[in-house]
């Protein structure tokens, strides 16, 4: 009876976790307003376009706390038309920012390799800015198995 | 804390080569998402910012937020036409600071 009980009990945590607001990013504590306005921000009331930034990200990462992330940006980088600066936004997670890349003609190439963490399945948006004034942006979806924050 | 930064990029290049530079710094980046035993938060503690220079000039800088995950690891890249040093900075919340330093000979 006493077991029972227990996985009456733990049955009934995992629905209440389940019941959270999870949405269709699967995150408990998403803020996609706050991913809005820090893009808002950078973009500062222009549209960018897309089609020049790739995001490399797993399909599916399993474990949260460590997603491989790349990006490049279709660019020729020399000082008169270059990256100038990168935003990386991951909607669902409880602080939206990811990191804002700085980069000169000096850099060569725009192309950038880092590891991040995502609370759970969500989107990640890419803005970049040129030199020239152009903004770019790209956005993949990841699944998250188990996620990279808290815990 | 550990404080010991690795980094990757090649000895001598071409002048206006383009080259890889891997860099990796232990460091915990406490996200300030986390509560410890007694449900208390753990107070936020990253690297937050990261600069890398050569001869002086700059060549590549980051801000960082506690979405990047921890023992940061960055790659980019930079077009080299001298001999000459990177010098890299990693900044912690604490305002500590981690740095290091390659040259590159370019032929």
């Amino acid at each position: 009876m006493r077991s029972l009980t227990r996985r009456e009990a733990l049955a009934l945590g995992a629905m209440s976790v389940a019941a959270a607001p999870a949405g269709v990013h699967g995150s408990v504590q998403a803020a996609p307003a706050d991913a809005a306005a820090e893009i808002a921000k950078f973009i500062g009331g222009k549209t960018p376009e897309t089609g020049r930034v790739t995001i490399e990200l797993p399909e599916i990462a399993e474990n949260g706390n460590a997603v491989p992330l790349s990006i490049v940006v279709d660019s020729p980088m020399t000082p008169d038309n270059h990256v100038t600066d990168i935003l990386v936004v991951a909607e669902g997670n409880p602080s939206p920012g990811v990191a804002a890349f700085t980069l000169t003609p000096m850099s060569g190439h725009s192309e950038i390799a880092t590891r991040i963490r995502l609370a759970g399945s969500q989107n990640v948006v890419v803005v970049a800015r040129t030199s020239t004034g152009g903004l770019l942006t790209a956005q993949r979806q990841v699944k998250v198995t188990i996620g990279g924050c808290g815990g | 804390m550990a404080e010991k930064a690795r980094i990757r990029l090649p000895k001598d290049a071409k002048r206006g080569e383009v080259i890889q530079i891997k860099t990796l710094v232990a460091h915990l980046m406490e996200s300030g998402q986390r509560r410890d035993k007694d449900g208390k938060l753990i107070p936020r503690m990253i690297i937050n910012k990261f600069t890398c220079t050569f001869n002086g000039k700059p060549v590549f800088s980051c801000g960082l937020e506690s979405a990047i995950a921890a023992n940061p690891y960055l790659q980019f890249s930079a077009k080299v036409e001298e001999s000459g040093t990177f010098k890299f900075n990693w900044i912690d919340d604490d305002g500590n600071t981690i740095t290091a330093e390659e040259t590159i000979a370019v032929a």
